[in-house]
């Protein structure tokens, strides 16, 4: 076991490196002082978070509001979009494929200013719904890549099975396509509300003043200094990703057994 | 009657993604060919002014700070991911570990960047502890310089070069190891000349995960960075877009940036291919 001593000692201050940030952040959350220096316990934070701090409220729910509307038209388009380019062939296949990936490469800024200098063009001045666009936009590719390999593993002649059967292309769809793509479509749903409650970049440029998600709320509130607010939603935040997680155990069991 | 159904089922990604992504791309491509307009926006006159702006030795400088960051950071998150990786791989709680590396990363971004200025802030945890343990006496400035932004992308996109390490590594035959070992090799020149080759799709896969982004990086080193050596080029497109109102520059710097990506991209490509195909040549 000598010969992988390096690796285990890199390995485990890696964790720590990991990990420090966070328990300093979940510390601090109890901490009476507005400071980083220590000078008591205190719920405090937590108090002014749930008592005091409608704006971050607002922010979360618009975030939430954004997260399951724009997964929701991304699966539906990308899951579609999957099945047209996994089993037909078509004019501008190519075309559809290449550019419905794109987005993925591309580093967030450029998105996020293309898209402000196409809405400033456009008119359109409603943050929402700027927002709702770009993120269903930058969801779209990562639900097309894992539908894509969800279809990939099962078998065609079944579809081909229901059509001798004398299912029409709808029925064939409905009945047999969406059920046995359905792990595959909760998957790419959990990605895509994650990628949409995770993104900073894109937002901040797409939204207008009076708009908000939660993480352009969250800029706003550090780019002035350190809040212990912050950190008693950090806790809060926490706590709830880890309590859906759990709750979803059996979504994650059906996803990765089926 | 298959070719139609094809078109119909792709019709509104293809449409969505061409109104979206496609057409706002060629604004910016198009509008970096303009006339600056006087409060933002263009003035429909043929340019290439803010091409020739990218010549000024200002312009030059943060292209330099950029990639100076971004290589950086890149070089030194492989070399922490890469035993990270084979550490993992070698080791009877794979799945353990996975989690560890994923479970920072449930939290959001931004809150990861603010953990960072709490802890290296003037008045933050390291400051205080150092204190307290009598070391300094006056505070030192850990933040709103390049090191504090290249530590924070380290630290952002660490995991992103783990997991295809890991990947790799772990399909990796580690009996040829021990054939290097049996016939002479030191242990630093099996793992170089053996299992390095061997990984090599996984090391390009980490080194794009973390060269594209840090590259674009944008609210990093506007949180903890500051002054001129930490000005990226994310960066100066926000503020020209936003402060200066000069649209053609920003959009010639976002068509430089995504020319970079691309690149990037078509390298990992080729080296996939040409890599397939050596693998290829070996099995005949």
């Amino acid at each position: 076991m000598k010969k992988s001593r390096f690796s285990r000692i890199v390995f485990f201050l890696t964790l720590i490196f990991l990990f420090m940030p966070l328990i300093v952040l979940v510390v601090y959350a109890f901490n009476e002082s507005k400071n980083m220096s220590w000078t008591g316990f205190s719920l405090v934070w937590f108090q002014r978070l749930f008592t005091a701090s409608r704006s971050i409220w607002r922010a979360f729910w618009n975030s939430i509001l954004i997260a399951l509307s724009s997964a929701a038209t991304a699966t539906a388009i990308g899951t579609l979009g999957a099945i047209g380019i996994n089993w037909y062939s078509f004019k501008l296949k190519k075309y559809v494929q290449t550019i419905s990936l794109l987005p993925l490469i591309l580093p967030e800024i450029i998105i996020g200013v293309s898209m402000l200098i196409f809405f400033v063009g456009a008119g359109l001045h409603l943050g929402l719904l700027r927002i709702y666009i770009a993120h269903t936009t930058f969801n779209l590719p990562f639900v097309l890549l894992v539908l894509m390999s969800r279809l990939d593993e099962f078998d065609f002649s079944i579809i081909e099975a229901a059509r001798d059967l004398g299912a029409r292309e709808h029925q064939t769809l409905l009945k047999v396509i969406i059920p046995m793509a359905m792990p595959g479509i909760i998957s790419a749903f959990l990605i895509a509300v994650t990628m949409s409650l995770e993104d900073f970049v894109i937002t901040s440029f797409v939204s207008g003043p009076g708009s908000s998600t939660l993480p352009v709320h969250i800029y706003s509130m550090i780019r002035t200094g350190v809040s212990p607010v912050v950190n008693a939603l950090s806790v809060v935040l926490l706590g709830g990703t880890a309590g859906l997680v759990f709750l979803m155990r059996p979504f994650f069991k059906y996803i990765t057994h089926e | 009657m298959k070719k139609n159904y094809g078109s119909i089922y792709t019709l509104p990604m293809a449409f969505w993604v061409t109104l979206f992504f496609l057409v706002p791309v060629l604004i910016v491509f198009l509008y970096s060919f303009l006339e600056r307009g006087e409060h933002g926006g263009v003035v429909w006159i043929f340019s290439l002014n803010a091409y020739r702006d990218m010549l000024s030795p200002t312009f030059i400088h943060i292209l330099g700070i950029t990639l100076f960051i971004s290589l950086l950071s890149t070089a030194l998150t492989l070399l922490i991911a890469l035993p990270c990786g084979y550490y993992m791989a070698r080791s009877r709680r794979k799945s353990l570990y996975l989690f560890l590396i994923i479970i920072p990363f449930l939290t959001n971004f931004l809150i990861r960047i603010y953990a960072w200025q709490a802890i290296l802030g003037n008045s933050g945890f390291l400051n205080n502890l150092l204190m307290r343990l009598g070391l300094i006496d006056n505070y030192i400035q850990f933040l709103y310089n390049e090191w504090a932004v290249i530590i924070v992308l380290v630290y952002s996109y660490l995991p992103y070069a783990i997991l295809p390490l890991y990947s790799t590594i772990e399909k990796f035959d580690f009996s040829l190891l021990e054939a290097a070992r049996d016939l002479g090799a030191s242990h630093p020149a099996s793992i170089l000349r053996v299992m390095i080759p061997n990984i090599r799709s996984g090391i390009i896969s980490a080194v794009l995960f973390t060269f594209i982004p840090t590259f674009g990086a944008y609210a990093v080193p506007k949180l903890v960075g500051g002054g001129r050596n930490s000005f990226m080029l994310g960066n100066l497109i926000a503020d020209e877009i936003l402060v200066n109102r000069n649209w053609p520059f920003a959009s010639a710097t976002s068509i430089l940036i995504t020319l970079v990506t691309t690149a990037a991209m078509g390298l990992y490509v080729f080296a996939n291919k040409s890599a397939a195909r050596a693998a290829q040549r070996k099995r005949i």
